[in-house]
């Protein structure tokens, strides 16, 4: 166990009673529970904890909390748990935690890509859009730039964790359990309000915690017991809701608020219970908002401003009251307003050596001067820091007069800054709040609300406790009245006199003065992309005035921060380099999230198998005891092959597809969209969205349709049967059939609200057992009582209706292979049963089921199109030859279009077939038809492109489908067909039907 | 992330419904007569407007229903929801100032993000 030498003897939340163990890289060091890792890093004296983005400088905790910018840790639990970019400020310490630093080789505190700092001057901003213009390019260094310039490293394992999303309605959204959440809480859940409280750390009071309990009293009771009393009663309130852990990271419309919460990151991975989930993401929608997110501090601009050791004065009075640390033991505090002082009387108080306060200001409040005086304490009014020294931690600085003068050097090993309040508005701002500019406090605070929510507290610029206490109140009931409850005042806790204060008269400098000359002073804005005042300046130069193009430009504000604490002072060093006040430069842009998400969060229960809902047919178990090789289809898994042991996938496809055109093949086709539509008005129903006509198919037929968009293009097919005058059983493709299902259901209760027609979707209502080959006649006959199943009665486009043992089925004899083919339909919950008994009873035909890349092959083989493979959206029925289908007389979906000048341009692509001049080449489905034997300089000009392609078994030779420019008036021309690697391949155009043509041959 | 209020069903997250584009073009009935730019317009041109905006929009994970949506947006407000069929309501809508509030130099809408001096209104 190691001392934790910067461990205040008493005070803060941590339980010294017990020890927790955790290592730093190689070292092992202790810390206690309530600790954060960055508050036991620093009981133990180490402030080094990273290296920076861009320059690889040392960098050190700075903040206490969400704003840190630079002190990024991997914690890695084990190979498949590694959290990198984690806030040290904001992982809770538990037993065996193990963090790493990243960004650094070898080690931290030897890091060779250290060598870019003093590369500095010639990595200037923008420097990479100047240097990898033209050839070879960005993309030839971007690997190399990008191992250089990083952060951590992400494990590439699955995620073996639970996450969850919840969604939640409440009448009032709190956001931040500090002094005016906490009020703002109460106001509302006193009065019956369902309220959620969500507080970012795992404890409530805010900024309470970070302040000196002998000195600030609640109520006469100390901050803790306040809070404890608080947390106490409204757990009593069974509307109230308390989130610790939690983090309202985005304000979207309709007062939609995204939290975060982390459930048990704070516990180690092996105590971590089984039942809960490792972090939760919640939708909350809410009535009424109250932002009670606080204030962030500002750093002061100087040279050398960003040395571990360097930290914001409300960080350190956090890490000493709620932590128990002191992080240094020489200490220098640097201000421009009065909460300095108070954190340098702070740490003096706490035992603290305070070498000086160094005051940008000239007048001083005189209690702060006396008190320091009398604690001995150096004085340094009007003056400011002029440099820093220690390579891995502050050792001294200099200060100096700002009218000039020789600089003092000041030793300590810590430099609390004090560069005034900002109201956190990122929440404000990302529900579309319009910002004002607050001249005395030389910020944005909240100006005008967009939707329903208030802000209250530090957050709305009032920085002084028992302001906070009364805005929270406020806020609080102003949110339930306007969620419809009747609000009760509230007794506004008292605070002693010094808890008034805020932070008081305030002095802002963009740049502090340097003794320097300008292009070698290294003043850091933003501490963890490593943008400097200079490149500020060098931005506004070169012409990137407004500040959006500055931030991208210099990328300050960008890293994983987002620039909480380094935004405003960009503003304000813009505003002063263009010579304009910082309201009439404005801000950028507050997105969502306020502060990183894991993909893990947002991702909730929808991974793996729960991704996307999953489709299978009642026959799915039988495909994979097949061990049948599944493809996605909509929704839908189809089985796409049937291996046989020792068969790759092309064997497989070549046995399915030779045996559906000699023995009996069999297909799962239960996916097939099915759409029962019924009522008088069908058959008109049917004309108008079918590019034929329906007016005379009569009961027992079926018939193949086109439906088009209205921009005359295929949008599916299938084959529709009437089952009576006023009843049709519509079929779609796999993939279309929701889509067919909506543009029906739109046109009739929109175009055509007095047709009279039901549409239900039956697609799971049926199993599909589709039969195919010369013998298969024989099997259906078998299969099916009372079914005259010889092709000669059983006329093709028909349908019958029989039984199998007594199950009612409704066969259809139909055919997307060009075989003869039968389709079995049967209540799904008999699938299995019809398909295991035609299995069982085609033995003896050497029945064959075949995937849906055979039953892709055998249509190709007869030139059948597949929606979606030889149509993209642009395709016209015309342009696959299915003029003869579009019927004369009688409007239908898209028909207009159809006369279009484009569409009716005879140099369109038109489908047709190619044939290899050597037949054992296939094509590759997607490539480019030419019309020249060699590919000539670019632009070339393409005719057009493979559609499908295929090696038929059946015929002996590769086939393949193509839409090629005025394709049709082609048949029998050469073209080639263009590839990555090798001279352009030689084919010969040919019509699609490869089946009757290939028989023609061979009679 | 709107909330809508489906006429049928209440209010709901926009997770439930699809938008279907502008409302109230009629299919036309006599696209035989009608030259090419008339049907293209139909088929492809919609308007684009800042303010408000007659919307179909479908209740697919509830009623399957369709119907019209008036929506500011410019502000996302949905302004009112009635039934196909129904005439456009005559609604007013709050239009931020035109054209757009934008900053005169500079990208974004940084105009719109910080209030001009003496523009008045408060955080409530």
């Amino acid at each position: 166990m190691s001392k934790q030498p910067y461990r205040l003897a008493s005070g803060g939340l941590v339980d010294r009673t017990r020890t927790l163990d955790f290592s730093f890289g190689r070292r092992k060091l202790s810390g206690h529970p309530g600790d954060t890792l960055a508050s036991a890093l620093l009981a133990n004296g180490v402030h080094l904890v990273a290296r920076s983005f861009k320059y690889h400088r040392p960098r050190g905790i700075f903040g206490a909390g969400a704003e840190d910018p630079a002190g990024l840790v991997e914690i890695a639990e084990d190979r498949t748990r590694s959290d990198p970019n984690t806030r040290a400020t904001e992982q809770e310490l538990f037993n065996g935690l193990n963090a790493r630093p990243q960004n650094c080789w070898p080690t931290l505190s030897l890091d060779f890509g250290a060598v870019n700092d003093l590369l500095a001057p010639f990595i200037p901003a923008g420097f990479y859009y100047k240097t990898f213009k033209g050839w070879p390019g960005w993309m030839t260094f971007e690997p190399a730039i990008r191992r250089a310039a990083g952060l951590g490293r992400a494990s590439s394992e699955p995620d073996p964790d639970n996450y969850e999303s919840v969604n939640r309605h409440c009448d009032v959204l709190v956001v931040g359990g500090g002094p005016a959440g906490l009020m703002a809480t109460l106001a509302a859940a006193r009065v019956g309000a369902r309220v959620i409280l969500a507080e970012e750390t795992a404890e409530l009071g805010g900024t309470l915690l970070a302040r000196d309990p002998n000195l600030l009293t609640i109520d006469r009771k100390s901050p803790v017991a306040w809070v404890a009393g608080v947390r106490e009663e409204l757990e009593a309130l069974p509307e109230a809701t308390i989130l610790t852990r939690t983090t309202a990271f985005g304000y979207y419309s309709h007062n939609l608020i995204g939290l975060w919460e982390r459930v048990t990151d704070h516990i180690s991975p092996e105590a971590r219970p089984e039942r809960l989930p490792r972090q939760r993401l919640y939708r909350v929608r809410a009535k009424e908002v109250v932002l009670a997110s606080g204030s962030l501090e500002r750093p002061l601009v100087f040279h050398e401003n960003d040395r571990p050791g360097i930290m914001l004065a409300s960080a350190v009075r956090t890490y000493m009251h709620r932590y128990g640390v002191l992080p240094g033991k020489r200490i220098v505090v640097a201000t421009n307003n009065d909460s300095g002082w108070d954190a340098a009387l702070d740490m003096a108080r706490a035992g603290g050596e305070v070498a000086a306060v160094v005051d940008l200001r000239t007048e001083m409040a005189q209690e702060h001067l006396a008190e320091a005086a009398k604690r001995g304490i150096a004085i340094y009014g009007n003056a400011t820091v002029v440099g820093t020294t220690g390579r891995l931690r502050l050792s001294s600085i200099a200060v100096c007069p700002q009218a000039g003068g020789r600089p003092v050097e000041v030793e300590c090993d810590l430099l609390a800054v004090a560069g005034g309040w900002v109201p956190n508005v990122a929440l404000f701002a990302q529900s579309r709040g319009k910002l004002r500019y607050d001249q005395q406090l030389e910020a944005f605070r909240p100006g005008r609300s967009w939707q329903h929510e208030r802000s209250a507290g530090a957050a709305n610029g009032f920085f002084g406790m028992a302001e906070c206490f009364a805005e929270g109140a406020r806020a609080g009931a102003e949110a339930a009245r306007a969620a419809g409850f009747e609000p009760r005042p509230l007794a506004i806790p008292t605070v002693p006199a010094s808890g008034q204060i805020g932070q008081g008269p305030i002095r802002i400098i963009p740049e502090l003065p340097s003794r320097r000359p300008k292009h070698k002073v290294r003043a850091f804005i933003d501490l963890q992309d490593d943008v400097t005042t200079k490149d500020l300046s060098l931005a506004v130069k070169e012409g990137y005035r407004s500040v959006e193009l500055a931030k991208r430009y210099t990328t300050a504000g960008m890293g994983t921060d987002q620039g909480k604490v380094a935004n405003m002072n960009a503003f304000a060093f813009l505003a002063s380099a263009r010579g304009e006040s910082i309201p009439a430069i404005g801000t950028t842009t507050f997105r969502q999230p306020y502060k990183p998400v894991t993909f893990a969060a947002l991702a909730g229960q929808h991974v793996g198998d729960l991704l996307a809902p999953r489709r299978t047919t009642p026959m799915h178990e039988w495909h994979r005891g097949q061990n049948a090789i599944f493809e996605p289809v909509g929704d839908w898994l189809r089985a796409r092959a049937y291996p046989r042991p020792g068969e790759s996938f092309h064997e497989a496809v070549q046995r399915e597809s030779k045996a559906a055109r000699v023995s009996v093949g069999v297909l799962d086709a239960s996916t097939l969209g099915k759409i029962d539509v019924r009522g008088p008005d069908s058959r008109e129903l049917l004309n108008r969205v079918y590019t034929n006509a329906w007016s005379r198919l009569a009961p027992g037929r079926a018939r193949y349709g086109l439906m088009l968009g209205e921009d005359g293009m295929v949008m599916d097919d299938g084959v529709t049967a009437c089952l009576a005058d006023d009843h049709f059983h519509m079929t779609t493709t796999t993939g279309g059939a929701a889509r067919v299902l909506s543009k029906l259901e739109d046109y009739l209760q929109t175009e055509w609200p007095a047709l009279k027609v039901y549409l239900t979707s039956v697609t799971e209502e049926w199993a599909v057992v589709s039969l195919c080959g010369p013998e298969c006649h024989k099997l259906v006959g078998e299969l099916c009582d009372g079914l005259d199943s010889n092709p000669e009665k059983f006329e093709f486009m028909s349908f019958r209706d029989a039984e199998v043992s007594g199950v009612p089925v409704r066969v259809f004899r139909i055919s997307f292979t060009g075989e003869l083919s039968y389709e079995i339909n049967i209540k799904s919950t008999y699938g299995l049963w019809l398909w295991e008994r035609t299995m069982e009873l085609g033995k003896k035909y050497g029945i064959t089921p075949y995937g849906t890349e055979a039953m892709h092959l055998l249509r190709a083989e007869k030139g059948f199109v597949i929606v979606g493979q030889e149509t993209d959206g642009t395709v016209t029925p015309i342009d696959l030859g299915y003029a003869g289908m579009v019927k004369k007389q009688g409007d239908f979906i898209g028909r207009r279009s159809l006369f279009r000048a484009d569409t009716a341009r005879e140099d369109r692509r038109q489908l047709v077939g190619l044939l290899t001049g050597e037949p054992a080449i296939v094509l590759m489905e997607g490539s480019q038809v030419i019309g020249t034997e060699a590919e000539s300089q670019p632009p070339v000009t393409m005719l057009g492109h493979v559609t499908s392609s295929y090696f038929s078994p059946n015929l002996g030779r590769s086939i393949a489908l193509a839409l090629v420019s005025r394709g049709r008036s082609r048949i029998g021309e050469r073209l080639w067909v263009s590839r990555r690697d090798g001279a352009p391949i030689p084919v010969t155009v040919a019509g699609t039907d490869f089946l009757a043509a290939g028989s023609a041959a061979n009679a | 992330m709107f909330l809508i209020r489906c006429p049928y069903c209440g209010e709901r997250d926009i997770s439930d419904f699809v938008c279907g584009g502008e409302a109230h073009i009629a299919r036309p009935t006599d696209s035989e007569t009608m030259e090419d730019a008339d049907w293209a317009s139909y088929v492809f041109v919609r308007t684009n407007p800042k303010g408000v905006h007659a919307e179909r929009w479908n209740h697919l994970a509830g009623c399957r229903r369709w119907f019209n949506v008036l929506r500011n947006t410019a502000t996302d407000d949905i302004l009112t929801v009635y039934r196909i069929g129904v005439v456009r309501p005559d609604v007013k809508a709050n239009l931020p100032p035109t054209p757009s509030g934008e900053a005169s130099i500079g990208s974004g809408n940084d105009g719109a993000k910080v209030m001009a001096p003496g523009e008045g209104g408060s955080s409530a």
